[in-house]
């Protein structure tokens, strides 16, 4: 490459020589190159921002040996917006806002984290209406995201038709999610001390007309038309695997980690909201490859459904929001408080001098550590399986570039 | 009419024919992915959605026609017309009645793929040409794609080429005319024999119109639309149009070899002589629907398992089933004369 625009690449950064090849997973093979007397020439293409699978700013460095991946870098800072900075800014009721924008998929479960640390910090005791409402708006965010993350991973493999089916069911979902918070998508629903306002009158038989559709119809519709078919299996299966030292190593929390066979789960290890008075199986995967990731994360979604049942079913009487002053001063403190959100462990941690707005706030987001791991067990893959490994582990670059 | 007058009629009757194929493509692909996948635009743009295409067209019209600097101009301009004049010059050759076609050649079916196999040769220019690695990752997939491809694609037609000892198209579809049994049309998709080379051929003929689950040098969820990447307007409009025209020569194909051509069972002759180029276009337009079908279910398989089906699988099936219809004709007469 003599071309000027490649200086970057010819000043040493990356070229020729540079990389010894990687250890290959067990499975795989190498093309033979660079034989006797043939010079070859690694390439270094940009996957992102603009690539599809990148689902927005992600923007992964890529050097390949022909189609198959040497290294992979991945560069993050295309969407920055300083939410960490921006909180210290504000008053501790916002911060649920700014947690809409981190996870933008999944905002309740942000939400919820930002309250529940607010609430440690103020020692405020949460009515247990409002610990019910939390878990059953949590449960549907949940299956809206593991959606969005099925649509988008059917379209990493090519499929089109199952992103519009999962399209289709989130529609609904946030049909219900509007009736409940008054938005769609940045909710600001779980406020310290307890939930903006009381479920609207006959949600609960929308929500249980939902929940029938979405586990006769909907899930095995699903799993017919991706899980089932064989090209999709062979794409995934053996593809990307992290195992479990490697996954408890890179900090991986959620449906990633529980792929690798880890069963930890901050719903049942920390509990958290309504979940103690719950009944669900946390599904752990085996191989912690692609499939398992999508295994575990379509079982979330039956368990989410299960779990929205009992709540609508048992949903105590009682206040939905406990009483607490107009501007919020914590007494000088510091408090981590985690939920378990759709991509995995979502932590707050909040340090508090006694005024009303926090002195620091930083934000736990669990696909920065599912990203890291991607540098480690992308090389020795074909850009085709870059493409689905990106996919399964679920990043959500809206947190990673808090 | 002179000859020279003649052949130029017939040129612009199949420019006619695919620049009319292709906007009953398009139209058909976004009405049939339309109700596949849920979408609103193609079923409501128009009675009936038929304005998606005009509104397709003209959007494709009125957009800036952008050309990179790293690309290679001559080559860049070069490459729609590789694609183009490959997949205009494969109509020649297709029977849509005993009578109505532009050539009768006695090696038609090969000079259909013939023609054809030029066109990844467009697409590998293409990507080279764009000065984009993702476009020259497309192009050489395709390319290796062809390669891999070719071979039991035209292995997998030889079993007909020895059953009816002919190569010309409008003689393999007289051979399918009539009924076996009394009900049974005599197309070859009915014939025992031949029904694995269907399949060879099927999948193939997928991979070499660059058909999804086989669109390995499009590919645009992993390359970015590959070769294409670079492509805008009318350019982008023109490799389309051979796409669809290739889509159309296909399963014209497919319909000949395997389907009767433009023979109807059960229907006296007249009459079906009558209908032969309207059933012809029937049949051919109910396989491009069945393409549409498999492109707006499946996901894409990886480059590697493609080569491997090619080379490992594909090959050694199509020269077995060419031994096999060898053997049934030579050494068993009889067996050939009922089955055949």
């Amino acid at each position: 490459m003599s071309d000027p625009r490649y200086d970057v690449y010819d000043a040493g950064l990356i070229g020729e020589g540079m990389h010894e090849p990687p250890v290959l997973p067990a499975g795989l093979r190498r093309a033979p190159s660079g034989v006797d007397g043939l010079r070859t020439e690694h390439l270094v293409i940009n996957m992102g921002p603009q690539h599809p699978s990148t689902h927005g700013v992600l923007r992964m460095l890529v050097e390949a040996d022909g189609e198959e991946v040497v290294t992979a870098e991945a560069s993050i800072g295309y969407l920055h917006r300083g939410i960490e900075k921006v909180a210290e800014h504000r008053r501790y009721d916002a911060l649920g806002t700014l947690m809409d924008r981190g996870d933008y998929v999944s905002g309740i479960m942000g939400e919820l984290a930002a309250a529940l640390a607010t609430e440690q910090l103020l020692e405020v005791e949460v009515p247990r209406k409002a610990h019910w409402l939390r878990s059953l708006a949590s449960e549907l965010n949940r299956i809206a995201s593991h959606l969005v993350w099925y649509g988008t991973f059917g379209l990493d493999t090519g499929a089109m038709g199952q992103f519009l089916y999962a399209m289709r069911d989130r529609e609904a979902l946030l049909d219900i999610l509007e009736a409940i918070s008054g938005q769609r998508m940045m909710f600001n629903y779980v406020r310290p001390g307890g939930v903006v306002r009381d479920l609207p009158a006959g949600i609960d038989a929308k929500i249980r007309a939902f929940v029938d559709t979405f586990e006769n119809v909907y899930l095995p519709e699903h799993h017919a038309l991706l899980g089932g078919n064989e090209i999709f299996q062979s794409r995934v299966k053996g593809i990307g695997v992290i195992t479990r030292e490697q996954a408890l190593a890179f900090g991986l929390t959620g449906p990633n980690l529980r792929a690798s066979g880890v069963r930890y789960d901050v719903r049942v290890d920390r509990p958290y909201a309504a979940y103690p008075e719950l009944e669900f199986d946390v599904p752990v995967g085996t191989a912690g490859d692609a499939w398992d990731r999508y295994v575990v994360r379509m079982e979330e979604m039956r368990q989410a459904a299960r779990m929205i049942r009992q709540l609508v079913d048992g949903m105590p009487e009682g206040p939905h929001m406990a009483k607490v002053p107009k501007v919020l001063r914590p007494p000088a403190g510091e408090v981590y408080a985690a939920v378990e959100s759709s991509r995995g462990e979502t932590g707050v941690h909040l340090v508090s001098d006694g005024s009303e707005r926090p002195y620091r706030f930083h934000y736990r987001a669990p696909s920065l550590f599912a990203l890291q791991a991607l540098e480690e067990i992308l090389p020795g893959h074909l850009i085709a399986d870059v493409v689905m490994i990106i996919g399964s582990t679920d990043v959500m670059m809206g947190e990673i570039d808090r | 009419m002179s000859p020279v007058i003649a052949s130029v009629l017939k040129v612009l009757a199949c420019l006619a024919l695919m620049l009319a194929n292709g906007v009953v493509m398009i139209w058909m692909l976004r009405k049939v992915l339309g109700h596949l996948h849920l979408r609103y635009g193609p079923l409501e743009m128009g009675p009936s959605g038929i304005f998606q295409t005009t509104m397709d067209v003209l959007k494709l019209l009125t957009k800036e026609d952008v050309m990179p600097r790293a690309a290679d101009k001559a080559l860049f301009w070069l490459a729609p017309l590789v694609v183009f004049v490959p997949s205009l010059a494969a109509y020649a050759a297709l029977p849509f009645s005993s009578s109505v076609r532009a050539v009768r050649l006695d090696a038609g079916l090969l000079y259909t793929f013939t023609a054809l196999s030029f066109v990844p040769l467009g697409i590998l220019i293409a990507g080279w040409a764009s000065g984009n690695k993702w476009s020259l990752l497309g192009g050489m997939r395709a390319a290796g794609q062809q390669i891999a491809y070719e071979v039991p694609l035209l292995l997998s037609v030889l079993p007909i080429v020895m059953l009816t000892g002919t190569a010309d198209l409008g003689r393999i579809v007289e051979a399918q005319s009539g009924v076996w049994a009394g009900f049974v049309p005599r197309w070859f998709i009915f014939d025992p024999l031949l029904l694995p080379t269907f399949a060879v051929f099927l999948i193939a003929a997928l991979i070499e119109s660059n058909q999804t689950p086989f669109d390995m040098s499009e590919a645009e969820s992993e390359l970015v639309s590959g070769f294409a990447t670079e492509y805008s307007a009318m350019k982008f409009g023109l490799l389309f149009l051979s796409e669809f025209s290739n889509h159309f020569i296909i399963s014209a194909l497919a319909v000949t070899l395997f389907f009767g051509g433009w023979t109807l069972p059960w229907v006296p002759q007249s009459v079906s002589a009558a209908l032969a180029p309207v059933t012809f276009l029937l049949k051919t337009y109910v396989g491009i629907f069945v393409m549409m079908w498999i492109r707006g279910t499946y996901p894409r398989v990886r480059i590697d398992t493609l080569m491997e089906l090619g080379w490992k699988r594909l090959i050694p099936v199509s020269l077995v089933l060419v031994v096999v219809m060898g053997v049934v004709i030579k050494a068993l007469p009889a067996l050939a004369r009922v089955v055949g």
